[in-house]
């Protein structure tokens, strides 16, 4: 029998029950477009992590005080309490030849006032390194004077939304807010910029890391960022980072150093593992459809008993009868996929149009394998039936009994 | 061209044994024409289906143009059935999904015939038995008889040496009846074996030899 012969006859059949075509190809092509759509979730969610990871400023070291031992186990409840991390130790570390600059980091929370407006907002104390590791610059005034590190200083830089609300339209500069009790000149405003690492840098009043320090009464600072002055030297870079605090800090390995890198693999192998488990999920409902299959061609075998009689008497041998039964659910499950695939990407572009920040985007390998997958489950669950539909006493069949 | 040698074939219906086909043999020559009749239950379809190839059979051989068919495998036996053997059922059997020229074509396409040589084929067949002008008429758009004859057409089609018709009037009125008749004993008269099963005693007697049958036993 000619291939093209078989799939016409699989066509008619098919046509012939129209109704119950059409819900199986709804079931498939269901399926397969929830396997792209949440993959292209799961993948959109990677891309724009990592996208927020990459605006973080390159060649980029995070020095966290303590130790995050990967043992595993309880952390030991008494002692172990890491030193911390000083603006005299974020000093040393500028002394590696590999390290290009420096930023501390204090954060607290704290009211910021002018006049009779006032907003709890998020202190960023640091030097003016911190705006060339970061990547940001001021769109008035200027960024946090170079100064000794010890120093404070009354001065302050708002983040853009922070300034819009307590300033509207009137400029800032020179202005002096409240910070809780301390009170700072603004000298520049932060450039609009959105979201990044879930960190509003709108929201934000940056000022002197020792001033920062003198306001939330601390020694230490939170992190460390420290920028190498290539992506070949940030092994050298960490290695000298842990080497001088080791030095500092009686001999003791207690801080945590963290690539960019580190994370962002971190983060990608996650987010990656994530998609693949979104796809399992919603491949379980190409296996439903896989078994709608199952049902319907044994319906159909059963329908169709005077039909397949009918065909052995004219000839046709075991192997026909299931290859045309398999090519009818086949045809099926590839034009379900066909048409899932199309939902799926019509989906996903709506989705584009309506979230334009966040990077929905099937993977090719959810494309591909949602198509394989729906071919196979109709395949395989189509093999039952038709050799159930093959394995017909012609006799009985024909009879109709 | 037939050699059937004590076949026998047995049902089970509920704990009783009914013997289909008992002990039977049989000669049938090329060309000849036969009519096998008898009350209901007396194995008068079940020696054709077995003729077809259709049932298997418990015991006996069972003799084609000189070739052991029972010991065929299942692949050898449709091959037989597509080449040699022409079925006529009491009700038609059509696919109502496809046309009359469709139904007609359908050994041919399982046969894998090219669509030049089954077009031809097709036109032929149906040109023969006058059914040309209904060739693109879907079955339930056709009168029994015409049916019948679409039927027939689809059996000649890979022209079998043998048709094998069971009650191929049984659904049809008296002068459709006798049309369909003649149609197979014309096709009798160019050569074909000719095998009709009937329990009509005016039908069957028209044919050259009547075969008689009880309790699955040919009698005469």
């Amino acid at each position: 029998m000619h291939i093209d012969d078989v799939i016409q006859f699989s066509f008619h059949a098919l046509q012939s029950y129209r109704t119950r075509t059409y819900l199986m190809l709804l079931a498939m092509a269901i399926g397969v477009a929830s396997v792209i759509l949440l993959t292209s979730l799961g993948e959109g969610a990677r891309i724009y992590v990592t996208q927020q990871f990459s605006s973080l400023g390159t060649n980029l070291l995070i020095v966290l005080p303590g130790r995050s031992e990967t043992t595993g186990g309880m952390p030991p409840i008494m002692g172990e309490t890491p030193r911390d991390l000083t603006l005299q130790d974020v000093m040393a570390m500028q002394r590696s030849r590999h390290v290009k600059q420096v930023a501390p980091i204090v954060v607290g929370a704290a009211p910021v006032s002018y006049q009779q407006l006032e907003r709890e907002v998020m202190i960023m104390g640091s030097t003016a390194n911190f705006f060339s590791v970061r990547q940001v610059t001021t769109s008035r005034g200027q960024i946090l004077p170079e100064m000794e590190i010890s120093r404070a200083s009354p001065e302050c830089v708002l983040g853009y939304s922070l300034y819009k609300e307590l300033f509207g339209s009137l400029s800032p500069l020179g202005k002096w807010v409240r910070v809780s009790e301390y009170r700072c000149r603004v000298i520049g405003v932060l450039e609009e910029e959105g979201m990044s690492m879930g960190m509003d840098m709108g929201e934000m009043l940056i000022m002197h890391a020792a001033s920062a320090q003198a306001l939330f009464n601390v020694n230490s600072v939170f992190r460390v960022l420290v920028e190498a002055h290539s992506q070949d030297e940030m092994d050298k870079a960490r290695e000298d980072v842990i080497s001088i605090i080791r030095e500092r800090h009686d001999g003791e390995d207690d801080i945590t150093v963290l690539s960019q890198d580190a994370l962002l693999s971190t983060f990608n192998r996650i987010l990656t593992a994530l998609t693949y488990s979104l796809g399992g999920i919603a491949a379980i409902s190409l296996l439903v459809a896989g078994i709608m299959i199952m049902n319907v061609m044994l319906v159909a075998a059963a329908q169709r008993t005077t039909e397949i009689g009918l065909l052995k008497a004219l000839g046709a041998p075991r192997k026909q009868i299931i290859l045309l039964f398999l090519t009818e659910s086949a045809c099926l499950s590839l034009i379900g996929a066909m048409l899932g695939l199309c939902f799926g990407l019509l989906g996903n572009w709506i989705l584009q149009r309506y979230f334009p920040d966040f990077p929905f985007q099937a993977p090719d390998w959810a494309l591909w394998s949602a198509v394989a997958v729906a071919l196979s489950t109709g395949l395989i669950f189509g093999l039952l039936p038709a050799r159930h539909a093959a394995d017909l006493d012609p006799v009985l069949a024909l009879s109709g009994r | 061209m037939i050699k059937l040698e004590h076949i026998a074939r047995t049902f089970k219906v509920g704990d009783e044994l009914v013997h289909g086909l008992d002990d039977v043999s049989l000669d049938i020559n090329d060309g000849e024409y036969i009519s096998i009749m008898g009350p209901s239950g007396s194995g008068k379809s079940t020696l054709l289906n077995a003729i077809g190839l259709l049932d298997k059979i418990d015991a006996g051989r069972y003799f084609l143009d000189g070739t052991d068919v029972t010991e065929l495998s299942e692949l050898e036996q449709a091959g037989v059935r597509r080449e040699k053997i022409g079925f006529v059922f009491q009700t038609f059997h059509l696919i109502p999904r496809l046309t009359a020229a469709e139904n007609v074509a359908l050994p041919l396409t399982l046969a894998g015939v090219e669509h030049e040589e089954r077009k031809q084929r097709v036109n032929e067949a149906l040109q023969s038995l006058n059914l040309t002008d209904r060739a693109h008429h879907r079955p339930d758009q056709l009168s029994g008889g015409q049916r019948q004859r679409v039927a027939i057409a689809r059996a000649v089609v890979t022209k079998p040496v043998v048709i094998l018709a069971d009650e191929p009037t049984g659904n049809l009125d008296h002068a459709s009846g006798i049309d369909v008749i003649n149609i197979l004993e014309t096709l009798n008269k160019q050569g074909i074996t000719l095998l009709l099963v009937t329990h009509d005693i005016e039908l069957g007697e028209r044919a050259h030899r009547i075969i008689h049958m009880m309790d699955g036993k040919v009698l005469s």
